[in-house]
């Protein structure tokens, strides 16, 4: 039993650590992160570094001009570049979007300096099988449009929901012919009738939230479950959290 | 007969209530079905009057037994004090042992079966004991087409007529119906009816989708639920009349929970057509559909006050956590009726003082408390808790003569276990109607 217990706290540990990766990648910010400051003795200062691109986004074969500029360090090198002057230039062209990761190092300590190249790829279908670039593919759906859940009684979006709503938003925007069906859940506890109104704020709830991003509300197709249709019966809070959730599919 | 006292059951919960100032249970002490003010009540066999009624006096005197002992009212003599003689016939009854110790009743009720052509027989009297000049209250005869159910429902119908008259004029509730949802396959929920028994369960709908929250007009002519389909749930109209569904109007959103004015003309149910989850009033085709609640969160579960059609009790989250408010018929005169927790299913009692329904008072996450029943006097907002420790409890409903109160309950709080309970509606004489797999049960207007 316990062992059981524990499966489903990790499988929502996981849960939550793909939603947040997932939050992560998919934003795509083009801006450089600012370097990390070291930590340096006093004795001496450790090095400077800065690294730029341009341009920062390119199309799949063309090619960037990278510029570093560093002072007071003995070794710099470029992960991927591999050790390089001090002071420099190159042109690269990624195949893909990469994080071009410099690190300057001296006695007083290592200073890293990053910046993100985006590569825009064309649509391209990722399997031979899916040839309609505008309709996706089920694999990319469930990529990019994930479940959302709620806290108990609950149904405003969590920040984390918010943040899934904007990756998917963009996900349907890139691909218009998809129209989505929101399923509003519920955790098995309180009353059946109640349930089905509270998954229903909960749809809602995504549907608003997507209108808002630009998703047409005629793609949108809302049904609530309430507690009819769980997704698991243990009475846990893990196995609670996984239930009350708006849950997205491809509506065909 | 207009002597006896009237509804000792509802007048001893309207005690209970008036006498607590506190809202404590441990102040409630609820034995109202025992004392003076039950009447002491005796049933003789019934004697067959050929051998080939013999195959039904067993199911016609356990029936008669169980409704005089299940009715709340009675102090029914235990069939083991009872004399060893079967009077079929007024003639043949001597008072003088049914009104003496042990047996020491104040009625009686005996009389015989016969099979005349195709048809059961049923000669039904009660006797007052203690009147030695003109004993008889009444004497009626049953018929039907001879068979064990026929049997069971003559049983019913004296033993109606027995309450009727012993009650003060209240019908008794013998004949009524119990509507609920089944479980009967994975993800499929079919409407199904039994007698207020619990005898005689079968299904009413074969649809194979979802089906949840029946309920019954007050004629017993159209049965209102709500089914999952395509477009989420949606109210469905079933006609017992003509065995098929008929035309309900939805016009999007999730329309369900309908209830029934008293008229019959009106259905109050909970829509989201404009988004969020309201309280609206249509005609029992889904027409005329007007909007009664506008607050932001779920509406929900409404029911009408039966003995005006003036007021509806219903869920609504618009403060957070579910809890019980009443309004007027249009949607006037909102009054919050609960102080907390987490109320859901209201149902309001026949004569219109009390509504009862499931309340979890500390709900929250680690929260140790249980989903019980509880009854509200509306006037006072004063309320008593009719379970306690016996697992997940919801959808109370009334019984046409409100003194029972049917409810699911489900021993581990697991919802595919829940099963259909009755007691009385001080609490007492609780007992299971169904197996698990029936939850939502609906007790028919008559």
């Amino acid at each position: 039993m316990l062992a059981h217990r524990t499966s489903f706290l990790n499988k929502a540990a996981l849960v939550a650590t793909l939603a947040l990766l997932t939050a992560a990648g998919c934003h795509k910010k083009q801006a450089a992160p600012p370097p990390a400051a070291a930590t340096a003795p006093a004795t001496i200062a450790p090095p400077t570094a800065s690294i730029t691109a341009d341009p920062m986004a390119i199309d799949l074969g063309q090619s960037v001009v990278l510029n570093w500029r560093t002072s007071n360090a003995t070794s710099v090198s470029i992960d991927g570049i591999g050790e390089v002057p001090v002071n420099g230039t190159q042109t690269v062209s990624p195949s893909s979007s990469t994080n071009f990761h410099l690190v300057a190092k001296n006695d007083g300590g290592t200073t890293e300096a990053n910046v993100r190249v985006t590569v825009r790829v064309p649509e391209v279908p990722a399997a031979p099988a899916d040839n309609n670039g505008a309709a996706g593919s089920d694999a990319q759906f469930q990529a990019n449009v994930q479940d959302i859940f709620f806290a108990y009684d609950s149904y405003d979006l969590s920040p984390q929901a918010a943040t899934s709503i904007t990756s998917a938003a963009a996900y349907l925007n890139a691909h218009p012919a998809i129209k989505i069906l929101i399923g509003g859940y519920c955790d098995d506890r309180g009353s059946a009738e109640y349930n089905i109104t509270l998954g229903e704020n909960r749809a809602n709830a995504a549907k608003t939230a997507l209108v808002a991003a630009g998703v047409a509300g005629d793609r949108i197709r809302v049904v609530s479950y309430g507690k009819e249709k769980q997704f698991c019966t243990e009475q846990t809070e893990s196995c609670w959290q996984q239930n009350r959730r708006d849950q997205f599919s491809i509506d065909r | 007969m207009q002597s006896w006292p009237t509804l000792p059951l509802v007048a001893s919960l309207f005690l209970l209530l008036s006498a607590s100032t506190l809202r404590a249970q441990d102040t409630f002490h609820l034995e109202t079905s025992s004392g003076a003010s039950s009447i002491r009540l005796a049933a003789a066999n019934f004697k067959s009057a050929a051998p080939t009624a013999d195959a039904y006096t067993h199911t016609f005197d356990a029936v008669l037994f169980s409704d005089l002992n299940s009715a709340g009212i009675f102090d029914v003599v235990s069939k083991s004090l009872l004399p060893q003689t079967t009077p079929g016939t007024p003639a043949e009854i001597n008072l003088a042992q049914w009104s003496q110790a042990p047996t020491s009743a104040a009625m009686v009720a005996f009389g015989n079966l016969s099979v005349q052509g195709p048809n059961l027989v049923a000669n039904g009297f009660l006797d007052d004991s203690k009147n030695t000049q003109y004993p008889q209250v009444f004497a009626k005869q049953y018929l039907g087409t001879a068979s064990d159910d026929t049997a069971r429902q003559l049983a019913h119908q004296f033993a109606d007529d027995i309450i009727f008259r012993l009650s003060g004029g209240t019908p008794g509730i013998a004949e009524s119906k119990i509507f609920y949802s089944k479980h009967t396959s994975p993800g499929v929920k079919e409407i199904w009816m039994m007698d207020y028994d619990g005898a005689n369960q079968h299904a009413v709908t074969h649809l194979g989708e979802d089906s949840i929250s029946p309920r019954v007009s007050p004629d017993n002519s159209l049965l209102a639920f709500s089914a999952l389909g395509r477009d989420g749930f949606q109210i469905k109209m079933f006609s017992l009349l003509l065995g098929r569904l008929v035309r309900f109007n939805s016009v999007g959103g999730t329309n369900l929970s309908p209830a029934w004015s008293p008229s019959g003309q009106q259905l109050a149910f909970s829509s989201s057509r404009t988004g969020d989850p309201e309280i609206w009033v249509s005609d029992p085709q889904g027409a005329v559909a007007h909007r009664i609640t506008n607050y932001k969160g779920p509406d929900v579960s409404p029911a009408w006050n039966p003995k005006t059609g003036a007021q509806i009790a219903w869920i609504s989250g618009r403060t957070g956590l579910p809890q019980l408010y009443i309004m007027d018929s249009d949607g006037s005169g909102v009054t919050r009726m609960t102080d907390g927790g987490y109320a859901t299913s209201p149902s309001w009692s026949p004569n219109g003082q009390f509504i009862t329904f499931a309340w979890d008072r500390h709900y929250g996450p680690g929260a140790p408390g249980g989903q019980d029943i509880y009854v509200m006097e509306v006037a006072t907002k004063r309320w008593i808790q009719l379970t306690h420790d016996i697992g997940r409890c919801d959808f109370p409903t009334w019984s046409p003569d409100g003194r029972h109160i049917a409810f699911a309950n489900s021993p581990d709080g697991i919802d595919s276990h829940n099963r259909i309970m009755t007691m009385l509606a001080d609490g007492t004489q609780k007992r299971a109607l169904t197996e698990s797999g029936a939850d939502m049960p609906n007790w028919s207007w008559k």
